[in-house]
């Protein structure tokens, strides 16, 4: 009998608990039964959501050139991409010799796992903060590359997002009690051996 | 009169009739399927069918490079991803001769743990579910839900997380991280503490539990069982003490056991477990101290050497085994799970024989399968 009501009593602070501070939440809007908020439910920094191709501001291209690392790595062979010569770098205006022509992600099949984004030497893929994509057509996750691009700029843009490589360089930088070292972008590199060492 | 009615008309004969329990049941945790031959409300006779989540995960990992099984691991126990991520890391760092830095062992012993306490919580939940209490499952998803917020803000997943590597872990933890896990872990014990005193000594959950789905200490170590549902047992059996990996031998902590081992052990070993891993977490985090993540093995592609190797952890629901054969190249030659859940559930017959039907279900649920990990 003491122990039922002992029971009794912590449901009852539980449910008075609950009144004070809900824990569940409302799914899509956020915010509580009283005030909706029609914002997309917020996630953390490192989320992991869909994966996107980034776009160079500078240059006006997207940073991915197609060099096939993320596609060999990938767990479940969810990627496909086509590479040509960058007219811009027989301009002079860029310093990537070849660039994305299409790239392809079904993300039906994606799990999720962020192995493209730690093996692209180019910082050309992230994972975007984007999860709520699904479609009413069997094949409608398949995003081609604008698609893909905007996704990733939508993404630069919400989370003023840096190179990964940048920030290396300015974190030694700052380490090594220097300043204004990090101005180079990874552009800036040889692509064709930066694709070789990924390979080991 | 049919010929059904006519033999309960002859009273007292026994009438033996089969019952399928599942596969899509709700107290089966997932899909699993039992033919229970019953006598009334009496089990004669059970026959566990398993498979329905089979998924060829062993076979997979032949195909995968050592870096892409992770993904596959954490897809096996999807309770407890982190633990079995590690023992995974483990494996292949023995086949290599690699050593962890000290700092990426101490976040991989404080993520296992963590992820240990949301393991068992999940247990505690679906305890009081099977037994008929609502309460405590709600208070267990919300420390749960915590742990899991915690998750995705160091690994950016809530379950599928793919954080450690063979060497290390992917990337340091956040640098708020502290301040995360100090206000995580009062809240945690709370939450913890309050499932407990609502469930744990509650009249009806003994009363529903206490001497049901007993197994002896014989039968127990014959079956094969391990963790909580052994150390229910009264057998002293952690392999975190036995034989420490990792760096589990720098931590202060006790194991408990159980006497009976009946399910109301089973539940009190898993909470007092969690009580253990809080400890645990709290050491580990005093002793961190800064420093290398990985080892210098980098982004390169894992060839390890010729060689076969088995190596065992203990995961919240026992203890996990990977035996991981090379053959030089970048992929596994073969790889076979010992999974504990698998283990546990072959003596459900044993367990289930001449109890009433409505006791299967603690009894299952006492031994806190995950299908994936069963089935594979």
């Amino acid at each position: 009998m003491l122990n039922s009501l002992k029971g009794l009593w912590v449901t009852f602070v539980s449910t008075v608990n609950g009144l004070r501070d809900p824990v569940t939440r409302e799914y899509p809007s956020t915010g509580t039964l009283w005030k909706r908020n029609k914002r997309p439910t917020p996630v953390q920094d490192r989320f992991m959501g869909f994966p996107a191709l980034t776009w160079d501001g500078e240059v006006e291209e997207p940073f991915c050139t197609s060099c096939m690392v993320c596609i060999r790595q990938c767990p479940t062979q969810c990627m496909s991409a086509t590479m040509i010569d960058n007219p811009a770098h027989q301009e002079g205006r860029s310093s990537r010799r070849k660039i994305v022509e299409s790239f392809e992600i079904n993300l039906n099949r994606c799990i999720l796992c962020g192995i493209c984004v730690e093996v692209c030497n180019f910082d050309a893929i992230v994972m975007s903060h984007e999860h709520e994509m699904s479609t009413y057509q069997r094949n409608g996750d398949r995003v081609d590359l604008p698609a893909l691009l905007d996704i990733g700029k939508k993404f630069q843009q919400e989370t003023e997002w840096v190179p990964p490589t940048v920030l290396a360089k300015q974190r030694a930088a700052k380490e090594a009690g220097q300043e204004e070292v990090a101005q180079d972008g990874p552009a800036n590199e040889e692509p064709a051996a930066a694709a070789d060492s990924a390979d080991g | 009169m049919t010929e059904a009615s006519s033999k309960i008309a002859a009273a007292g004969e026994p009438m033996e009739m089969l019952l399928n329990m599942g596969p899509q049941h709700p107290s089966t945790h997932g899909v699993f399927r039992m033919v229970l031959q019953v006598d009334g409300e009496k089990i004669l006779d059970s026959e566990p069918h398993i498979g329905y989540l089979h998924r060829g995960s062993e076979k997979l990992c032949e195909g995968e490079q050592y870096h892409q099984v992770i993904t596959l691991f954490d897809r096996m126990d999807y309770i407890a991803n982190f633990n079995n991520e590690m023992v995974y890391c483990m494996a292949v760092e023995k086949l290599m001769g690699l050593t962890v830095p000290e700092r990426a062992e101490y976040v991989r012993v404080i993520l296992c743990e963590l992820n240990r306490i949301a393991s068992h919580l999940l247990f505690v939940a679906t305890m009081g579910l099977d037994a008929g209490a609502m309460t405590p499952s709600m208070i267990c998803f919300r420390g749960r839900e915590r742990v899991q917020a915690l998750f995705e803000a160091v690994s950016g997943a809530r379950m599928m997380h793919n954080y450690f590597r063979v060497g290390g872990i992917k990337e340091d933890l956040p640098e708020n991280f502290g301040e995360m896990v100090g206000e995580l872990l009062p809240l945690l014990r709370a939450d913890v503490e309050e499932s407990d005193k609502l469930l744990t000594f509650n009249e009806i959950f003994l009363a529903r539990l206490k001497n049901v789905g007993a197994i002896s200490t014989e039968d127990a170590l014959d079956y094969g069982f391990t963790g909580p549902c052994l150390r229910a047992c009264g057998v002293d059996y952690d392999l975190r003490k036995a034989q420490p990996y990792s760096v589990y031998d720098r931590f202060e902590f006790d194991v408990p056991v159980g006497l009976d081992g009946d399910c109301w052990d089973r539940h009190y070993v898993r909470v007092q477990e969690m009580y253990e891993s809080l400890k645990i977490v709290e050491q580990a985090l005093e002793q961190m101290a800064e420093g290398n993540i990985a080892s210098s093995l980098g982004r390169r592609l894992i060839r390890p050497p010729k060689g076969e190797v088995y190596v065992r952890a203990e995961n919240p629901r026992g203890e996990l085994g990977v035996y991981l054969v090379s053959d030089g190249t970048d992929k596994p030659y073969r790889l076979k799970v010992r999974p504990p859940s698998f283990c546990n559930l072959s003596a459900i017959r044993h367990l289930l024989r001449n109890t009433w039907i409505a006791d299967s279900v603690v009894i299952l649920g006492s031994l806190d399968i995950v299908l994936g990990e069963v089935d594979r």
